[in-house]
């Protein structure tokens, strides 16, 4: 009994007895000396990456629960994946309390770093980048949590994803915050998950800035509980350049913030500017599906006081000549499409201007769209905080 | 630095094991390596084999095959059991094999060189109290001993289809990804379906193994699948080839595709399903498969890619199995739309 509560001790407490640092350099054996100290790590240890390229021609892994990924510096710890011959990603992460930071990964041919069923995870001025640039070939995801509970992800940067910069898929208690998006598909992308903080991030020059949405026949369902507060939604510009099937392909350029299909969501205190389809698009689901357990609403959404300006003024949606002209060279800030309660799907605080798409049916197209201006209540009650974001430990594993 | 502390103990440790192997004739293996809490450095610690280099097995280990294998680069496989005596394995319908604690499956990778094989790795699954735990061994130059390589490796070889690739040896991560269920390693090959009826009666009859499962379903030998409809065929081929991770609670479970052979609800094994997470793997596609339409099946566009980021499998192969992809070419096209 008493060793059990030893254990137990060592185990609660944050820096074990017994860690080690496992320093590893740039060099010709790279791959295998990082690939090494990343499998023979103790929980607890740090493996730290001196300062350097890293030229890496496979995966890297890690599968050990508590263990910290450390560089020098986003800009001077490079984990360079442009040569990489196998693996779906430059970093896989399949274990618990990990913390990433102070690192770069370039040119992954997958995804940048994923972490599956890694619950407690930390990434931290983590640095993702596509060089070259927005391109179809680029990997998917740059930042790539799923299938997870606690994620924090803070003051990291991600560019040039095909899919999602930051993507958090079927994942609970999330914080994505003081990060920069630009020049993804999606910047930041909360994907079939529940009670997440999107906060004080930085999303421009995407094709959409941040999007919020569920999908059906996922292992995960029930997206709900999101907060996006104090972000610069700014001018996201950049044509969709994803791989037609994704469900990102069909954002539009000019997408601010998107919620599809989702439970109680905020949005609030945001500075959003220079999106030409539409600041805010709160939306249903736009395919048809066979999923009995999926509700393809928006559902109690809250467009709370953001800073509006210069949004709607190039929409790319059918017939926009005419929208503009109806409403006097530019869109409101908030679109709806109509579909949903119509007393409960949307919620507007006093004073912020909208329009509804007034579709008539779910996953029908835009065929027999009926614009007017939007009429929806202001939101009721305040918004219910409680639970939402990272679990409040992670906090303790930055600085 | 305490890895190297490790690392000397499980060298010493190896070192007593071979002392202990040396006194028990050649291919007697040696149970304490199989169970002791330790990643062993060489393979010849563990007394599998007879003749390692010819790969004979020792004492109490049983070669097998697979009905419908998982194709590897088109490595040739040679794969072996071994169960300690005194134990039996329990078969479990048409599924896995239950092996007892102590079992080990040891697989060896190899291929044709100037028409000699060449040994290129053996992976070994190691059934101990804790759990499976798998490790990856490197083959030498000569042939004599193949060491392990925790952070894999690779290896310039020639395919049988004439293929020059840059051969991947999986880390012992990597031996997880595919062999990961719920969090925890296990075997993927041995499952009742796939093996040959009349070795499991063997298996039965050395008592090795409790009973042959009546009335479970078994796969297609592959060699013959074009004497058995497209549909077994390439469902047994998605079972041995992909299932490993696209099933529940395994690598690839986010993607909600399930390729098990048990699964038959077509949605989820990919029937006019959306991509989730393909990225620049969908190929600019809608649907995992089109029934009848294999060119706009999302399935076959991976499968018959080597591109890292789009190829599927994402492991273990680094050119195209053409006979798989034809297989379910010919599936999918047979689908009514």
């Amino acid at each position: 009994m008493i060793r059990t509560l030893l254990f137990a001790g060592l185990l609660a407490s944050a820096a074990p007895v017994f860690a080690e640092t496992h320093r590893v350099g740039p060099g010709p054996d790279a791959q295998q000396k990082l690939q090494e100290a990343l499998i023979l790590a103790k929980s607890g240890d740090v493996v730290e990456l001196a300062a350097g390229r890293y030229v890496l021609d496979d995966g890297l892994s890690l599968d050990v629960d508590g263990v910290v990924l450390r560089g020098a510096g986003a800009d001077k710890s490079v984990l360079d994946f442009t040569h990489q011959k196998s693996a779906g990603e430059g970093l896989l992460v399949t274990s618990d309390n990990v913390t990433l930071r102070d690192f770069a990964v370039e040119n992954p041919k997958g995804d940048g770093i994923k972490s599956k069923d890694a619950d407690n995870i930390v990434y931290h001025a983590i640095r993702v980048e596509w060089t070259g640039g927005p391109k179809e070939t680029n990997g998917a995801y740059g930042i790539y949590p799923v299938e997870s509970d606690g994620v924090l992800i803070d003051g990291c940067i991600v560019s040039g994803a095909s899919d999602a910069g930051i993507y958090v898929g079927q994942s609970n208690h999330i914080t994505v915050r003081r990060s920069i998006a630009k020049t993804n598909v999606a910047g930041i992308e909360i994907e079939n998950s529940r009670n997440a903080l999107v906060s004080e991030n930085i999303a421009t020059h995407n094709t959409g800035g941040i999007l919020v949405f569920d999908l059906p026949s996922l292992p995960v369902m029930g997206g709900g509980n999101v907060i996006v507060e104090k972000n610069v939604v700014k001018d996201n510009d950049t044509a969709n350049f994803a791989p037609k099937g994704n469900i990102v392909a069909s954002v539009r350029r000019g997408t601010g913030i998107l919620i599809m299909a989702n439970d109680q969501v905020l949005i609030e205190n945001n500075a959003i500017t220079g999106n030409a389809t539409a600041g805010v698009m709160v939306v249903s689901y736009v395919n048809s599906f066979d999923d009995k357990r999926y509700n393809p609403y928006p559902r109690h959404v809250t467009v709370g006081g953001n800073a509006f300006e210069d949004n709607g003024t190039d929409p790319q949606i059918d017939g926009a000549p005419m929208l503009l002209k109806a409403f006097g060279g530019k869109l409101p800030p908030v679109l709806w499409d109509g579909l949903g309660d119509k007393a409960s799907a949307l919620y507007v605080a006093a004073g912020i201007q909208g329009w509804s798409l007034n579709l008539p049916a779910q996953g029908k197209g835009l065929a027999d769209a009926k614009p007017a201006p939007l009429d929806v209540a202001t939101p009721p009650a305040p918004f219910d905080r409680d639970g939402i974001g990272a679990p409040a430990a992670l906090e303790q594993r930055i600085g | 630095m305490r890895w190297h502390a490790a690392l000397l103990m499980v060298a010493g440790a190896s070192a007593a094991g071979t002392m202990v192997a040396s006194a028990t004739p050649p291919g007697s293996v040696d149970q304490a390596v199989i169970l002791a809490d330790a990643m062993p450095p060489t393979l010849s610690a563990f007394g599998f084999f007879a003749n390692a280099p010819e790969q004979v097995p020792g004492k109490g280990v049983t070669a097998y095959r697979l009905n419908s294998p998982l194709w590897s680069d088109g490595a040739e496989k040679l794969r072996f059991v071994y169960i300690p005596p005194g134990k039996q394995a329990h078969a479990d319908g048409g599924g896995l094999l239950d092996l007892p604690v102590g079992s080990a499956l040891i697989k060896t990778f190899a291929f044709r060189k100037d028409g000699k094989r060449k040994l290129i790795e053996t992976r070994v699954l190691l059934h101990r109290a804790s759990g499976w735990a798998a490790f990856p061994y490197i083959w030498n130059a000569g042939q004599t001993e193949a060491k392990l390589a925790i952070a894999g490796g690779h290896a310039d070889v020639t395919t049988p289809a004439g293929v020059d690739i840059d051969y991947r040896i999986p880390n012992k991560n990597q031996c997880k990804e595919c062999h990961g269920l719920s969090g925890k390693v296990t075997p993927i090959g041995p499952k009742a379906r796939n093996l040959p009826r009349g070795w499991l009666e063997q298996m039965v009859a050395a008592g090795h193994l409790d009973r042959v499962p009546q009335g479970a379903d078994i796969l297609p030998m592959w060699e013959n699948r074009a004497e058995v409809p497209a549909r077994l065929a390439a469902r047994a081929y998605l079972d041995a080839n992909c299932a490993h991770c696209h099933q529940p609670n395994a690598t690839a479970s986010n993607s909600g595709l399930d390729l098990r052979w048990e699964q038959d609800d077509p949605e989820k094994y990919g029937v006019m399903k959306h991509p989730v997470a393909a990225g620049r793997g969908s190929g600019d596609l809608l649907y995992d498969i089109v029934p009848g339409d294999p060119d706009h099946s999302i399935i076959v566009h991976r499968m018959a890619s080597s591109e890292p980021g789009v190829a599927m499998p994402e492991l273990g192969k680094a050119s195209v199995d053409g006979d798989g992809v034809a297989e379910v070419r010919k599936w999918i096209a047979e689908m009514p739309k």
